[in-house]
């Protein structure tokens, strides 16, 4: 059983997963490692956002935090290196998310590969649907990781089967039309969209994109299996390195009250 | 040309769908309206009617004699796509998508632009039709492009400028995008080239064909045969592909693409996609695309703001391997030249756009026999362009 599958079976019945994102390489290297350290302290998986120059699925402070980490030269080797790291102090579930590009240019069987060497668990492709998966769930099959896919609000329960039998570690539900960002309330369509996707995919499915405090953590994790949590946590290690706070303090101050809010839901 | 068993939205190994999974549903239905709409009779009167007396087609196939005298060798011909309304070709393919848009009940289309043709000619058809209509914009297009912001604004768009990244057309199709995926339930994406996820490559080429079945026509009732080179601009590469889809099957016509060369070779000089650029997945679709090493992709230059884009449409990445045709670079400074020659000697301006196919013609031209005959697509009129024309032709004489 893969680390994620293992992660989602003990929390099962207890609480919804808390996922982290962090942009990989932002603001640099060494800050970087720290700021997912933090992450994986707290958090029960860590998705590590690998930087890149057209992020068309990201808001603003994801934009921006990928730009900083381009400038600061993260490269896709880079990213592995840090997932080695990181997996050196830790069991828990490691995912790589990136555009595809990057895999793309690495080339599909040498990445997934050097994933799977470095210690990651699975793989997060927001630019590739289900149309586009065949040729990387061969190699990700073949290296041992799982791949996780997206449903929208708009798939259809035929897509979101054929995503559930192809998918492995569990789905990721957009819990907002839109791109990454900070959200002052949640879409009075999350519920019943996340209750579908549950029915239809038949793995758990973790719910990420918009979802900002811990108030609507609470809301989604009475529902989802799991909860993703990328700008609200991004956006707290940007402003603490433009005022010349710790990062990884900032962080783990925002996480904490978060993570107890899906204990009581 | 016809692969029977081709994967859906693929030419050979280019195109695809590389999207959100938010994004898919909307991708689907507009192909399936697209095709629904191919075989409509009213929708197709509709459009034709449109293309004629709104946007004035069809443009005239004008043989330019005193830029052939000057030049010697093979004759010119100039397809007039910059006497469509707007300016630009850009017109074929808005009309057709905002009527696409209104048949699927959408009230509001988006729109990248770079030179701000694209930008102007969508503005344009969501007025006709009564759509709401906002266009993204990199800010340093706004700037050097200043005119045609006010043109659009004045023709009731909304434009956005983006401040992301180089702040040209690549971010503006980034913010386009990001748009659409908040809002495709209710928006129509009126992309301006043959590029993106499909169903819009092979989408905005049928809109654009319009171009080349009229220069067959054309040249083969003025000649009785047909030409023997077409010359077209590639940024995304719209004008072109219209241009050379009616003549792929025929063997014997030369084909050539024409792509910014800027000031160099050098990565982030240039806007040669397909000259100097490798396979990789951007804006929805496999194809050439300038990027470093390790897959992020690289800024680029042009003078002419409608073909300063790292990619190119996925069609063209095919015909660029299967050696159907050829694609070449001019630099801005033969460019620009072309620009004073066709004043000079034909009383034109082109877009700058444009000027890079006029001035390979002005180097392919004196090689050739008297008996051949190049067509070059005149994908627009240079109107827009004075102020940077000003200000570069300044330059260099002082």
């Amino acid at each position: 059983m893969s680390r994620i599958a293992e992660s989602f079976g003990v929390l099962a019945g207890r609480r919804a997963a808390y996922i982290a994102y962090a942009t990989a390489g932002f603001p640099d290297g060494e800050t970087s490692l720290d700021i997912m350290r933090s992450m994986l302290a707290e958090a029960d998986m860590l998705e590590i956002g690998v930087p890149f120059s057209d992020p068309t699925m990201d808001g603003p402070v994801i934009q921006e935090t990928s730009r900083r980490a381009l400038e600061a030269g993260t490269s896709l080797a880079g990213v592995l290196r840090m997932v080695e790291r990181l997996r050196s102090g830790t069991e828990k579930p490691l995912l790589i998310m990136s555009y595809f590009n990057p895999i793309h240019s690495f080339g599909l069987r040498d990445f997934s590969a050097a994933a799977a060497d470095a210690g990651a668990d699975g793989i997060i492709l927001p630019d590739l649907p289900l149309e586009e998966f065949e040729p990387w769930r061969l190699e990700a099959v073949r290296a041992g990781l799982d791949t996780v896919l997206f449903v929208a609000m708009t798939s259809s329960p035929q897509r979101m089967r054929a995503s559930g039998a192809l998918a492995s570690g569990f789905i990721y539900a957009l819990a907002t039309m839109g791109t990454t960002g900070l959200r002052d309330s949640l879409s009075e369509r999350l519920e019943p969209f996340l209750r579908l996707a549950m029915r239809e995919t038949g793995l758990p499915v973790a719910a990420g994109v918009g979802i900002s405090n811990a108030s609507q953590c609470r809301e989604v994790g009475k529902v989802a299996d799991g909860v993703i949590v990328g700008t609200a946590l991004m956006h707290a290690a940007l402003r603490a390195v433009d005022e010349g706070d710790d990062p990884g303090k900032a962080i783990r101050d925002i996480i904490a009250p978060m993570i107890s809010t899906l204990d009581e839901s | 040309m016809k692969e029977k068993t081709r994967r859906r939205g693929y030419f050979g190994d280019f195109g695809g769908m590389f999207v959100p999974e938010s994004l898919v549903a909307a991708l689907t239905e507009l192909a399936a309206v697209h095709e629904e709409a191919k075989d409509d009779g009213d929708f197709q009167r509709e459009l034709a009617h449109l293309l004629g007396d709104y946007a004035g087609r069809p443009t005239p196939l004008y043989e330019a004699e005193r830029l052939g005298r000057e030049l010697g060798g093979a004759r010119i011909y100039l397809k007039r796509e910059d006497l469509c309304h707007t300016g630009s070709h850009k017109i074929n393919n808005t009309l057709g998508q905002c009527m696409l848009a209104r048949r699927m009940g959408k009230r509001r289309v988006i729109a990248e632009t770079g030179a701000g043709q694209h930008g102007v000619a969508t503005a344009t058809a969501a007025a006709l039709l009564g759509l709401q209509c906002d266009v993204y914009m990199g800010e340093e297009d706004t700037l050097r492009q200043s005119l045609n912001v006010f043109r659009m604004e004045l023709l009731g768009a909304r434009v956005i400028p983006v401040r992301a990244g180089s702040r040209t057309l690549k971010d503006a199709i980034n913010q386009a995008m990001r748009d659409w995926v908040a809002t495709v339930e209710e928006t129509h994406y009126c992309i301006g080239s043959v590029v993106g996820p499909y169903p819009f490559p092979e989408l905005v080429r049928d809109f654009q064909s319009v171009i080349g079945r009229e220069v067959r026509e054309q040249f083969k009732e003025r000649e009785g045969r047909l030409p023997d080179i077409l010359l077209a601009c590639v940024g995304g590469g719209s004008n072109s592909m219209g241009l050379f889809y009616p003549f792929l099957q025929d063997r014997d016509v030369r084909l050539v693409g024409v792509e910014a060369g800027g000031r160099g070779a050098a990565p982030g000089e240039h806007s040669a996609t397909l000259c100097r650029g490798r396979a990789g997945v951007v804006h929805g679709a496999r194809s050439y695309l300038l990027q470093d090493g390790d897959g992020q992709v690289n800024s680029t230059h042009s003078v002419s703001a409608g073909l300063d884009y790292p990619g190119v449409g996925p069609e063209h990445s095919y015909l660029k391997e299967s050696g159907r045709a050829e694609y070449c670079a001019v630099s801005d400074s033969e460019a620009l030249e072309a620009v004073k020659l066709l004043c000079r000697t034909e009383g034109i301006i082109p877009a700058l756009e444009s000027a890079h196919a006029v001035a390979r013609a002005v180097s392919m031209a004196p090689e050739m026999s008297p008996e051949a005959a190049l067509v070059v697509c005149l994908s627009g009129r240079g109107d827009k362009d004075v102020n940077i024309l000003q200000e570069v032709l300044h330059e260099q004489d002082s």
